[in-house]
């Protein structure tokens, strides 16, 4: 199989990266190269193999319901030191339409 | 006209009440400063990672027990995949495949009936944070600002089948609901607050339709009667819209109580590719029997089983039990003033707590849990009234009195103030004598037929006991004298 | 000095021979000296690494030195350390300085080793040559126009270049093992959930395990002493005795320490591509292994050439996901200019991420996307199960796998740079064992044209120990590992 060009638009905005329509082209013909060397797996009967999500079969382990970090201003700061911008100790986007 | 049927299915946010967050250490408490209860794996810093709060677990497999459900042996976390500027990792954890809670139903109450609600399931995910506006005292230059405080709060989402027919059942389903999360404590249900949040799926078909119409999504009701509204209005607007030939897009909608009305979001529109897949994070969530016998054991008396049982033991009305069991505190606070009073009160209690206290405590706004008088107080008050210590009127100044904390007991008060009844029949029989004689014109009244003269001998002879006298006793000696 | 190893720098340490601070003076200026050449690093701190030297010759005066006290380490930017510039290679986190420490980065400095520097990756850990750092290629030390591998190609031209004693990378499909092969050093990959990956960078959440890349084996298992444990801050990191991974080392043997030891020769890895010169030094080295007693037994792996294909869908599938977090928001590159919310994503993450990100995520997005999901991630990852199931079948029949680490050489700066597919292929070798979960290092065994060649050793779960013991006795018996590319002395 192979991708079209409206397909890689569309994974791209899911993604939310911007891309020209001559980068969509070039990056159609390397998508559709990486494809065909994945679909060599398509040929492989799979019937009955339990999927492997994790390298060891073991259960998650739990932690106890404790606050183990009370909440603190001066980590707040820290934190927003890295932020590209902030107010009141918010983080602020562009606004938010609902 | 066509004849329409209306169908509902409800998704239901319930925070959990853990301490800690669902996947990290941070405090859930709410109120606190914007983002200082946000850790680095709350704000997702690159290279944090999540580990499972054990507290969140078993609020799942508290619920799972109480709705008769099914609690699955292994379920496994996935991330929900979409941008946000409230969800920090660009996913949600949350539970996809194979959720935690399977199945299970909740009885709702309809009237004088009962219907059953289908539940599908109830899984663990995180809460996001908070997108605000505006803030008193910035200035956001027409910007959104993000608080994470709330993000990786535990959830259970808990998702019914689309089972309900009315706006009706939807509130009364969801009122069921809020009653048993609170009962079970997985849930302070603080609707203001956000901490119980219902969508509903709405869809309306021509009666006798199988298939069901396209169903648009109501997001975020935080009140029954927004529910209500919301619904509502929607139901009213499909119909209009399919008899006007339109035909309902798949949507979700906001509930705009000013003007009553629900509107498409503008945002999410990618809804229909959350692109789940397991997280490589977090390894399956393994529960075994020992763990849910152990749960199960902790599990509260479930509010059906206790409504049938003090109906049973204390001789009360289904319409009382079902009252006095509409949460678990107000069931425990009469049971404990019974256990004061004695079985011979329980029917005076459950008077007690369902008009006077009940009354009280809606003036003050406050709820059982802030009583101004305790269950032992109350039970020690029914039980002088009925071993006769004092009258169900003097009974309302004790009440009053505990109320104000003028002391400490029924007991204590009655003795300081001099409430006790007057039982002594001599004593009573001089004060009536004397009240006789000093009221000669009443005497020849009621001699002479006019009834109404007795009952003011009645108020005389309480007025000179300040109303420890027993009136029953009163009558019946004021008649001896007088008959 | 440079040419010592960490047990005889702790030695000279120790005997106040030399001081932590003269050490690490020693290696920044070899850093200043030659990184403009090599670009192996793409921060380093002198006042910060000398204060740390300071605090480490107080703790050696003390006498509360351990094997690791003040001795220079150099960490792959994929750790967060606190107060560092952390980039990961990206101009996405150009910006960055962490606020808080990797767990390996914790461990290192709870045993008083000094961070010398952050070196250079590929962008988030995402290919095989070290060209996609926003930070520019790194150089191999063994010849200037050729790669040093990747994604830990800055690690690995340190290490081998001697501006650093030892250096970690991580490994999600080869990135240790590879590099180590192109600059002539031991670099080991340990069984997922060894060392925690708490603080370390996501790439592919499943696959990714950091691990040593040094000059030996013996180097490595010290190395290796210090990184792995328990953390209770990772879901995935495995409550384990604690080992140490040095001490078959040091037991005493003959002329043949490694008799009774089955070596597995998969057929897969004598049949594919693999460049004549590296199978000609890789046959050598198994004769070599024979001569220490090793028997030496026919496996195999099937499922093993899909390892590249499962791969570059589970691999991206989860970095779509982790790399989502690049929004702009918190932390990070935002675009200068936007007009609205999402512009302002899809313009930073555009502008913040360089080719090869966007293309994994583009490829993940895909084949996590409505429709694709059973036919892409849910085959690999029964693939993936496959693949784990023929080693497990392969290890009933022997102790440890070997073949090559890399079907070539270290190759030209450029040259793959426009194929993404034939890059991909550069790790036939070394996915597998990525998938499957297992420990694996690499080890020099050779030179082709005056550019070294590894061998790869395979283990099952939790076989550190050994593998190290057969890496160490065959560097017993080899000098490959001690030879040093000219122009660094």
């Amino acid at each position: 199989m192979s991708l079209t060009l409206e397909q890689v638009h569309r994974v791209a905005h899911l993604a939310r990266i911007e891309i020209s329509d001559g980068e969509a082209q070039n990056t159609l013909g390397q998508l559709n190269e990486i494809f065909s060397l994945i679909e060599a797996m398509q040929a492989v009967d799979t019937q009955g193999v339990e999927p492997m999500a994790h390298a060891q079969d073991v259960a998650q382990r739990l932690r106890a319901d404790r606050v183990t970090e009370p909440g603190r201003i001066d980590q707040r700061s820290a934190f927003q030191e890295v932020a590209p911008e902030t107010e009141a100790g918010l983080y602020l986007v562009p606004k938010v339409i609902e | 006209m066509k004849a329409w049927e209306v169908v509902i299915g409800i998704e239901t946010h319930a925070q959990l009440s853990t301490q800690a967050k669902i996947f990290s250490g941070s405090s859930t408490a709410f109120g606190a400063e914007p983002n200082v209860q946000a850790n680095a794996v709350d704000i997702a810093l690159p290279g944090v990672l999540p580990v499972l709060n054990k507290g969140a677990v078993e609020c799942a497999i508290r619920f799972g027990l109480a709705v008769g459900a099914k609690i699955a042996p292994r379920s496994v976390f996935a991330r929900k995949n979409y941008f946000y500027p409230d969800l920090p990792k660009g996913y949600q954890i949350s539970q996809y495949e194979l959720p935690v809670v399977v199945g299970g139903q909740l009885a709702i109450p309809l009237g004088e009936d009962e219907r059953v609600v289908k539940l599908t399931r109830a899984h663990l995910e995180e809460d996001a944070g908070k997108s605000l506006h505006e803030c008193p005292g910035a200035n956001f230059r027409g910007r959104t600002g993000i608080d994470l405080n709330r993000a990786g709060t535990p959830l259970l989402e808990i998702v019914t089948e689309p089972d309900m027919r009315s706006s009706a059942e939807a509130v009364a389903y969801a009122r069921a609901l809020h009653a048993l999360v609170r009962w079970i404590g997985i849930c302070d249900g603080n609707m203001q607050e956000g901490s119980f949040r219902c969508d509903a799926n709405v869809s309306v078909r021509p009666v006798g339709q199988a298939e069901f119409g396209t169903r648009r999504e109501i997001k975020n009701l935080n009140s029954f009667r927004f529910m209500q509204q919301a619904i509502d209005y929607e139901v009213q607007w499909q119909i209009a819209t399919l008899e006007d030939g339109g035909r309902i897009e798949q949507a979700t909608v906001l509930f705009d109580p000013q003007s009553g009305e629900t509107r498409a979001m503008r945002s999410k529109e990618d809804a229909h590719d959350y692109r789940y897949f397991p997280d490589p994070d977090l390894l399956p969530l393994v529960i075994d029997r020992q763990w849910i016998d152990e749960i199960a054991r902790q599990l509260p008396e479930l509010p059906a089983a206790r409504r049938d049982r003090l109906a049973a033991e204390y001789g009360l009305s289904a319409y009382d039990a079902k009252l006095l069991t509409t949460s678990l505190e107000l069931a425990s606070y009469f049971e404990t003033a019974v256990a004061a009073a004695g079985p011979a009160g329980a029917k005076a209690c459950a008077n007690w707590v369902m008009v006077d206290l009940t009354a009280r405590l809606n003036k003050e706004e406050r709820d059982i849990s802030q009583s101004p008088v305790s269950p032992e107080q109350l039970g020690g008050m029914v039980a002088r009234i009925i071993d006769g210590t004092i009258s169900t009127n003097i009974a309302r100044k004790v009440f009053d009195a505990l109320c104000n904390g003028e002391g400490s007991s029924a007991d204590q008060i009655i003795a300081s103030q001099g409430l006790q009844q007057i039982t002594d029949s001599g004593a009573l029989e001089t004060l009536i004598d004397e009240l006789l004689a000093a009221n000669a014109t009443m005497v020849a009244e009621f001699r002479s037929g006019k009834e109404k003269a007795f009952n003011a001998l009645v108020g005389q002879a309480m007025k000179a006991t300040r109303g420890k006298a027993n009136p029953q006793q009163v009558n019946a000696l004021l008649r001896k004298k007088l008959g | 000095m440079i040419t010592d190893s960490l047990q005889a720098l702790a030695r000279a340490l120790a005997t106040k021979e030399v001081s932590s601070v003269e050490l690490t003076r020693q290696y920044l200026e070899r850093i200043a000296r030659h990184n403009p050449q090599l670009n192996a690093f793409i921060s380093v701190d002198e006042a910060n690494s000398l204060a740390q030297a300071g605090a480490a010759d107080a703790r050696l005066a003390r006498g509360e030195g351990g094997p690791l006290t003040g001795i220079p380490i150099a960490h792959k930017d994929i750790f967060c350390a606190q107060g560092w510039l952390t980039t990961c290679g990206s101009k996405m986190l150009n910006n960055f300085v962490s606020p808080y420490d990797a767990a390996v980065i914790e461990r290192f400095k709870r045993a008083g080793a000094v961070l010398l520097g952050k070196t250079n990756m590929d962008e988030f850990a995402m290919g095989s040559s070290n060209e996609t750092s926003f930070y520019g290629p790194v150089k191999n030390p063994w010849n200037a126009d050729c790669v040093p591998g990747g994604s830990s190609g800055g690690s690995a031209a340190a290490v081998a270049a001697g501006l650093t004693p030892a250096a970690t990378g991580t490994d999600t499909g080869g990135s240790i093992r590879q590099p180590a092969a192109l600059c002539n050093l031991t670099g080991m990959k340990p069984t997922y959930g060894l060392v925690s990956r708490y603080g370390m960078i996501a790439f592919a959440s499943s696959l990714d395990q950091a691990g040593p890349l040094a000059r030996s084996a013996a180097d490595c298992a010290l190395l290796l002493n210090a990184m792995a444990g328990f953390d209770e801050r990772d879901s995935t990191s495995l409550e384990r005795p604690r080992e140490d991974y040095g001490q078959a080392l040091t037991a005493a043997a003959g002329d043949r320490p490694l008799a009774g030891l089955k070596i597995g020769l998969p057929a897969e890895f004598f049949d594919q591509g693999c460049s004549p010169e590296v199978m000609q030094l890789v046959e050598a080295a198994i004769a070599e292994y024979r001569r220490l007693g090793a028997e030496t037994v026919a496996v195999s792996l099937p499922s093993m050439q899909l390892s590249v294909a499962a791969y570059y869908v589970i691999a991206p599938a989860e970095a779509s996901s982790n790399l989502a977090r690049f929004d702009g928001v918190r932390y990070g590159y935002r675009a200068p200019a936007y007009h609205d919310l999402n512009d302002m994503y899809s313009k930073s993450r555009a502008q913040g991420f360089g080719a090869e990100v966007k293309r994994r995520i583009l490829i993940g997005t895909y084949v996590l996307s409505h429709g694709y999901y059973d036919a892409y991630y849910l085959q690999a990852q029964r693939i993936r199960r496959l693949i784990a199931k023929d080693f497990a079948h392969a290890f009933q029949h022997c102790d440890v796998i070997l073949g090559p680490t890399s079907p070539s050489t270290a190759f030209k700066l450029g040259e793959k740079a426009a194929d993404p597919v034939q890059m991909y292929l550069s790790d036939i070798y070394t996915i597998a064992v990525n998938l499957a979960g297992l420990p694996a290092l690499s080890i020099p065994c050779g030179f082709a044209g005056g550019l070294p060649a590894g061998l790869q050793l395979i283990g099952d779960y939790f076989t550190e120990s050994r593998l190290l013991n057969v890496a160490h006795r065959y560097q017993q018996t080899s000098n490959w590992h001690l030879q040093r590319p000219a122009g660094f002395d």
